[in-house]
């Protein structure tokens, strides 16, 4: 029973989720929206559990003092001045020009554009690395990354050129490509997501 | 001279006031006069709907594009009786001929749009300062339909799919045997985690940004279950730190059953899998951060992935880990490739667990994409070459309304 | 090891390094580089510039701070357009950080023209779950947000009246990072055949041509460039027109090393033989 109860739940979600999308009828949409209030309250009940998830590690992590257990006690600060910062004055601890706005404004924004802009210099090592021209297919990629490139570039005269053939690169080749694999990620897909109702693939659910 | 100049400026003065003035008044009239009326109004439930709409069609005006070409809107005005008060609904541009009257389901709502109730509906086309209008039309009743017949092509390919899918089970079931090309990210799976347990590291396992509800995500749960019971056959450290709160409880339960499988329930340590953010670049810096305290000797990255994917994947590099990578977000696949030792191309992270598994049951699926890839290839050839000699009637079995 | 091997396998160290002096270089002796305009941009300016005065656009700002630097000029710009032309907007943030940082542009920007809120523009804020979000604004604006940002119900907002969804609205403008923009195009367009219009980072541009080529798509503003498109179009000339400098030289930077690093791998190759 234990074994079956799930399977069942889960058959029975994944046929009804598939039946709504055919029929339009309220009755069924009424059904459809019920379902998704109900993803939303599990999902903030998770949170709850993703923050004691989180607490425990830090805490557990500063116990046995291990291997950067300094980052912990800056992840339990942070999690702590940030909550009770959030919540001390209700609706009015996030408007503007609170305290907890300009934590948010001047260390969270200039942290996260930061992590983001390690992007340019990771993408030059990884071209660097990757684009030689060892067969002839790398070389076309190599060819096509430079047009690409290229694009904003300033090139005088042949600058046109080059936009024409890098918009017809991003809208033919590079559009043919992307639906060759999102058909197989469709299909893909359904088939994973059949395996799952008919409860042939169920390693996600664990063992009791 | 003189007099011929006069004679010119009596001529131009009689014409002003006996020709230009009068038909310009004649003009001016004419631009208040009503347009000619829209005729052949219906009104019909709007099909394909949950019932709180009607759909008005009309014949344009005389006037609208030809004629006088003065329309420039038409209103469309709705009425309980046919002799009733009509009230304004909405309004189209010239040249529309078609109206949908929409309203809300809840009942609560001011614009709830009664079904199984009978209204009348006229049409008014509209110039600068005048307008005419149609006949009444009606009565038209609004209701819900238990089947969207636009999304007919949609539901013949899934029904088929589906049973493709499931004969092919059946067939594994039944002790037939399948061929699947090896993929080589699969068959590096064993080597990488041999490799961590020689050099006595753990092993990272990145579940992505997904949701619990994305396929990508769940693909990778079943993935983590079968790399669970090899780390613990090993007896090998496994870390999965994770983005979502759901995904990490589901982690939990997967690498447990891992650790079942491989009959070492003892040595699951839950404290390794753990939830961190739902930020996606602090999520990355603790990975990051992980990845060089703990030197991973081997990090699988097999889920939905963003920008983070290249940041992720060359730290890992400089750190020395053997990198294993999959997702089905194109645009990250390229930064995969580049910066990771193997990668597993959109669907064949969904392959991926029957591969690790392989179970008959979950390869006979695997064949049933095979085939019904052959039949969209077979679909879109025949469909380019109709498209090509304007053969509609076959294009138009695939095409679907939303 | 010869000259072309260690060449070849240069320490990515000094690759970060030439990156890095590459967007300095610009920043500290600043130049102009040409804008080349694309179709796809274009179609965004021209939705706007054809859209009647008092009438209204959805601009979904639905991006974190990460992506600012290429996203917020872009929304500022739009915004800018927007209200010189007398055009309403309903403005959402349906990214977790994106509420503070909408909120920043609204406050400067309706300053700058006098517009006031509920009158001239709405601003609704953020929900979690944003396909489940934009799903249901499809119906009423009002089911995911019975009230604005602010708390004022929706229904004492003037704008708002006979404001229903998405059928009331000449089109969504969503600045966007991330899987939001899928919803957008899946339910917005694909479920409520609203016109949908983007502007996205670099990264992802390259993924969404395929709906403008489909018509699921109507215009594409992709990453800095795309901004500085815009502001050139909009004649706003801000820091995306700046941004394209630096964005070249680390451009040529990184095709340099490229290369540089196929002499290498060409050069050694022919030793060996």
């Amino acid at each position: 029973m234990r074994r079956q109860l799930p399977i069942l739940i889960v058959f029975v979600s994944g046929v009804f989720m598939v039946i709504q999308y055919f029929i339009p009828h309220e009755s069924f949409e009424f059904i459809y929206e019920y379902a998704m209030d109900w993803i939303i309250i599990i999902g903030i009940f998770a949170m709850l559990l993703g923050l004691w998830s989180l607490t425990r590690a830090s805490v557990s992590k500063v116990q046995a003092k291990a291997p950067g257990w300094g980052f912990s006690v800056m992840t339990l600060v942070g999690l702590a001045t940030m909550l009770f910062l959030g919540f001390y004055k209700g609706n009015k601890s996030i408007a503007e020009g609170t305290f907890f706005m300009d934590l948010f404004w001047y260390i969270y924004t200039p942290i996260q554009a930061t992590m983001f802009s390690l992007l340019a210099f990771y993408i030059a090592s990884a071209a660097y690395r990757s684009f030689r021209v060892r067969t002839v297919l790398a070389t076309i990629l190599l060819v096509t990354a430079l047009i690409i490139m290229l694009r904003l570039i300033p090139l005088g005269p042949i600058s046109g050129v080059n936009q024409w053939l890098a918009s017809w690169i991003l809208t033919v080749p590079n559009m043919a490509a992307k639906r060759a694999i999102w058909i197989g990620v469709g299909l893909g897909a359904t088939a994973t997501a059949l395996k799952i109702i008919f409860g042939i693939e169920r390693a996600y659910m664990g063992k009791d | 001279m003189r007099y011929k100049n006069l004679n010119r400026l009596l001529i131009l003065t009689f014409f002003f006031f006996f020709l230009i003035l009068p038909l310009g008044q004649i003009l001016a009239q004419e631009d208040t006069l009503p347009p000619a009326p829209p005729t052949e109004v219906r009104a019909s439930d709007t099909q394909n709907d949950n019932g709180h709409s009607i759909t008005i069609t009309w014949k344009l005006s005389g006037d609208d594009g030809a004629g006088k070409k003065d329309v420039v809107a038409y209103e469309i005005l709705r009425s309980e009786s046919p002799a009733g008060e009509f009230v304004v609904r909405g309004m189209v541009p010239a040249g529309n001929n078609t109206y949908q009257d929409r309203g809300a389901k809840e009942k609560e709502d001011k614009n709830y749009f009664h079904p199984y109730h009978d209204f009348y509906y006229k049409v008014r086309a509209k110039t600068l300062n005048s307008y005419s209008e149609s006949g009444v039309a009606g009565p038209a009743q609004a209701y819900g339909q238990w089947f969207h017949l636009g999304k007919l092509p949609v539901f013949v390919g899934t029904l088929a799919f589906t049973i493709m899918v499931l004969a092919f089970i059946s067939l594994a079931r039944k002790g037939k045997k399948f061929y699947v090309r090896p993929l080589a990210g699969i068959d590096a799976v064993d080597d990488a985690i041999g490799r961590a347990t020689e050099m006595g590291r753990p092993i990272l396992y990145i579940l992505g940004l997904g949701s619990a509800a994305d396929i990508a995500t769940i693909a990778s749960f079943t993935i983590l279950n079968r790399i669970a019971k090899k780390t613990a056959e090993h007896k090998t450290k496994i870390i999965v730190p994770c983005n979502d709160p759901i995904v990490m409880s589901v982690a939990q339960e997967t690498v447990k059953a891992g650790y079942l499988d491989a009959g070492r329930p003892d040595m699951y340590q839950e404290e390794n899998i753990f939830y961190i953010t739902s930020m996606q670049f602090a999520y990355v810096a603790a990975v990051n951060g992980i990845m060089l305290r703990e030197k991973t000797a081997t990090n699988f990255y097999l889920g939905k992935f963003y920008a983070e994917s290249l940041i992720l994947a060359e730290t890992g590099s400089v750190a020395g880990s053997i990198q294993i990578s999959g997702t089905d977000e194109i645009a990250q696949i390229p930064f995969f490739v580049a910066a990771t030792d193997y990668t597993l191309i959109g669907e064949e992270l969904y392959a991926a667990s029957a591969y690790l598994g392989r179970e008959p049951l979950l390869l006979g699926a695997l064949k049933a994409q095979d085939l019904a890839k052959a039949i969209v290839m077979i679909s879109l050839a025949s469909g380019a070459v109709a498209a090509s000699f304007h053969l509609d009637f076959f294009l138009r079995l695939f095409t679907v309304q939303m | 090891m010869n000259f072309y091997e260690r060449l070849m396998q240069l320490d990515r160290r000094w690759i970060y390094l030439g990156v890095a002096i590459a967007v300095t270089i610009p920043v500290l002796a600043p130049f102009k580089v040409p804008v080349y305009i694309t179709p796809e941009a274009k179609a965004v300016y021209e939705f706007v510039e054809n859209t009647k005065p008092g009438e209204i656009i959805f601009l979904a700002i639905d991006y974190d701070p990460n992506a600012m630097a290429e996203l917020h000029p872009m929304a500022r710009t739009i915004m800018r357009q927007s209200f010189s032309r007398g055009i309403r907007l309903i403005i959402s943030a349906l990214s977790q950080n994106g509420p503070g940082m909408a909120e920043q542009l609204i406050s400067q920007i309706s300053k700058e023209y006098n517009k006031k809120n509920g009158m001239d523009y709405v601003y609704l804020g953020y929900k979690p779950y944003p396909g489940i979000t934009i799903l249901a604004m499809g119906q009423n604006f009002r089911i995911p947000f019975p009230t604005d940002y602010y708390g004022t119900p929706l229904d004492s907002l003037p704008m708002m009246d006979g404001v229903r969804n998405y059928d009331d609205v000449k089109g969504i403008i969503s600045i966007v990072a991330g899987n939001i923009a899928e919803y957008w195009i899946n339910y917005a367009n694909g479920r409520y055949k609203a016109k949908v219009f983007f502007g996205v980072t670099g990264v992802m541009t390259a993924d969404y041509y395929p709906f403008l080529q489909s018509g699921q798509l109507l215009g594409l503003l992709g990453g800095l460039k795309g901004a500085s498109e815009y502001e050139r179009l909009a004649k706003q000339e801000g820091v995306a027109t700046e941004g394209m400098s630096i964005q070249t030289v680390a451009h040529l930077v990184v095709i340099a090393f490229i290369v540089v690093g196929n002499i290498g791998f060409f050069m050694s190759k022919k030793k060996k033989r």
